[in-house]
C-alpha cells in the first residue's frame, strides 16, 4: 500500500508542473478530461515517469488509463 | 442506450467541425482535369493537395495498361490472393518491385494501410517489440496493435531518445522491430535513417521503412529513403503503397529475408481480402517501369518543390523542417487556417489542411504537395495566392 501511495505521489510530483498552477490533482483526476493533456504532453509526461522508475511503458496499456490512479496502478504493475 | 452511443462525443466534436470547417469536408472534385487541375463547386483549380508526386494518376501509357488489364482480366479479382485471386500480373508485379528495389521477396496487398497491417500485425507479435517514431501513420499503429506486440513510441526523430528506449528494451531480450517512415506525411521530413540504422545494428534490432511518400521521389533511382542515404542493405523490411508516386492503389512489402513469403499463410489482412484489382497491377507496373525510365520526373518534381518552398519561406510563413514534396504552412491558430484555405480556394488553389488533433503538434496545417507534373505557371499562381492572403 504503502508503496502505491509512493507510485502516486512520485506521479502527481511529474504531473504538476504540466498543468495551471492551481489545479488540483488527486487520485481520481481524469487525464484527458479534467487535466486535458494532449498526445505531445503525454509523451513528455510518459517520458518522465519511465526516467523516474527506469522503466518503459509500453503504449498499448495506456487504452485502459483513464485516471491518475489508473496510470500508477499500470506504472505499478511494470516497475 | 443504443449501439451508437459511445460515439457520443465523436459526433459532438464531429459537428463542431463541420459548423466552424464545413467547407473544407464537402469538398468534391467534380471533374479530374488532370493530375494537377480539377472542378470543384465548379470553380476549376490547381491541385496542390495530392500525393500525386510524379503525376502518373493520369500518364496515358498507365491509363491505357489500366484499360488493357481491365479488358482481358476483368474489372475485379473477386478473391483472395490464397485462393482465385492471384493473377499472373501479381506476381509480376511483385517480381518487379523486387528488382527495383533489390529485395530478395515482395508481397503485394490491397491497399498500402492493408500492407502495414498485414506486416505488421504478423511480424510483431506477443512477446516482440514495436519501437515506433511518435509520427508514424494510423497503419502503423493499427498493425502493431492488431498483432498483439508491445508497442513503444521513440520522440520523432530523437535519436537520445531512442537510444535511451532500445538500451531499456534491450534487456527483455526478444526482437525489436523498429518502424520509421521515409518520408513523413504531416511535416515532410525525412527519417534520420543512418543514425537509426546505426543503432538498430548496435542494439540487433530489425527495421522497417515505410517508403509510402519518398517511393518514386527519393533516391537515384527513386527507391526511397534507404537509397538516398545508402543504407538499403541495412533495412529489413520496406513497406509501400501504390497511391502516391504510382497514382494507383495498392500495397507491398519488400524484404531480403526470403522467410517473408510466410505471411502469406500468417497474415489475416492479406488472406481475407479480394486480391487487388488488374487494371491497379497493370496501371502500378507501368508506373514503375516509367519510374526506371524517366528519371526527369523527378528533377521536375524537385524544381518545383525547391521553387515553392523557396516563394513561401519568402513569405515568412512557418513551413516543414526541410524542402520535400510535402510541404506545410503551419498555423497556430485553425480558425486563420482556415481563412487561408478557403481563400486559396476562392482563387482556384486547392490544398490539404490538417487540424489538431491529426497534426504532431497542436497547430494546424495547410499541407501542400508538388508533383512533376505542375507547370513553373502553377507553382507561381500556388505562391501568389498564399502571398495575398498572408501578406500583412
Amino acid at each position: 500500500m504503502g508503496e502505491e501511495r509512493e507510485v502516486l505521489g512520485k506521479i502527481i510530483q511529474i504531473l504538476k508542473p504540466m498543468v495551471p498552477e492551481d489545479t488540483e490533482i488527486t487520485p481520481e483526476t481524469d487525464l484527458a478530461t479534467d487535466l486535458s493533456i494532449d498526445s505531445l504532453k503525454s509523451m513528455e509526461i510518459l517520458a518522465q515517469i519511465e526516467d523516474t522508475f527506469d522503466i518503459s511503458i509500453p503504449i498499448n496499456v495506456l487504452a485502459e488509463v483513464r485516471t491518475v490512479e489508473d496510470l500508477a496502478t499500470q506504472i505499478k504493475k511494470l516497475i | 442506450m443504443n449501439i451508437f452511443d459511445k460515439f457520443d462525443k465523436l459526433v459532438q466534436a464531429g459537428q463542431k467541425l463541420e459548423q466552424e470547417f464545413g467547407a473544407f469536408f464537402q469538398v468534391v472534385m467534380d471533374e479530374i482535369l488532370s493530375s494537377t487541375e480539377a472542378v470543384i463547386n465548379g470553380k476549376k483549380v490547381i491541385l496542390a493537395g495530392t500525393n500525386n508526386y510524379l503525376g502518373l494518376s493520369m500518364d496515358p501509357e498507365c491509363i491505357e495498361a489500366a484499360c488493357q488489364a481491365t479488358r482481358q482480366n476483368g474489372t475485379g479479382t473477386t478473391g483472395s490472393r490464397m485462393a482465385n485471386g492471384t493473377f499472373s500480373g501479381h506476381v509480376q508485379l511483385e517480381k518487379a518491385l523486387s528488382n527495383f528495389l533489390g529485395c530478395s521477396n515482395t508481397i503485394v496487398f490491397t491497399t498500402g494501410y492493408g500492407a502495414n497491417l498485414a506486416v505488421l500485425s504478423s511480424l510483431a507479435g506477443p512477446g516482440d517489440i514495436a519501437l515506433l517514431d511518435a509520427d508514424c501513420h494510423a497503419s502503423i499503429y493499427d498493425g502493431c496493435r492488431m498483432g498483439g506486440a508491445e508497442m513503444f513510441r521513440f520522440k520523432h526523430n530523437n535519436m537520445e531518445d531512442l537510444e535511451k528506449r532500445l538500451s531499456r528494451l534491450q534487456k527483455r531480450k526478444t526482437n525489436i522491430l523498429i518502424i520509421i517512415e521515409g518520408l513523413y506525411s504531416m511535416l515532410g521530413d525525412r527519417a534520420c535513417i543512418r543514425e537509426i540504422v546505426e543503432l538498430k545494428e548496435k542494439y540487433g534490432a530489425y527495421l522497417l521503412v515505410d517508403e509510402a511518400h519518398s517511393l518514386g521521389v527519393l533516391g537515384e533511382n527513386g527507391r526511397g529513403l534507404a537509397e538516398e542515404a545508402g543504407v538499403s542493405d541495412k533495412v529489413d523490411f520496406i513497406t509501400g503503397t501504390f497511391s502516391k508516386s504510382l497514382g494507383a492503389t495498392g500495397g507491398f512489402c519488400s524484404s531480403n529475408h526470403q522467410q517473408l513469403e510466410i505471411l502469406r499463410y500468417a497474415s489475416r489482412p492479406y488472406i481475407f481480402t479480394a486480391s487487388p484489382s488488374p487494371s491497379n497491377i497493370a496501371s502500378a507496373r507501368k508506373a514503375l517501369e516509367i519510374i526506371t525510365k524517366r528519371p526527369d520526373l523527378r528533377t521536375r518534381l524537385w524544381q518545383n518543390t525547391n521553387a515553392l518552398y523557396d516563394r513561401l519561406s519568402s513569405l515568412k510563413l512557418n513551413l516543414g523542417p526541410e524542402p520535400t514534396p510535402i510541404i506545410p504552412v503551419r498555423f497556430t491558430d485553425p480558425h486563420e487556417a482556415l481563412r487561408v484555405w478557403k481563400g486559396l480556394l476562392a482563387k482556384g488553389v486547392y490544398v490539404n489542411m490538417v487540424l489538431p488533433p491529426a497534426t504532431p503538434d497542436g497547430s494546424a496545417f495547410l499541407r501542400c504537395s508538388m508533383s512533376a507534373s505542375h507547370t513553373p505557371e502553377q507553382v507561381s499562381a500556388i505562391g501568389d495566392a498564399f502571398e495575398a492572403l498572408t501578406a500583412g
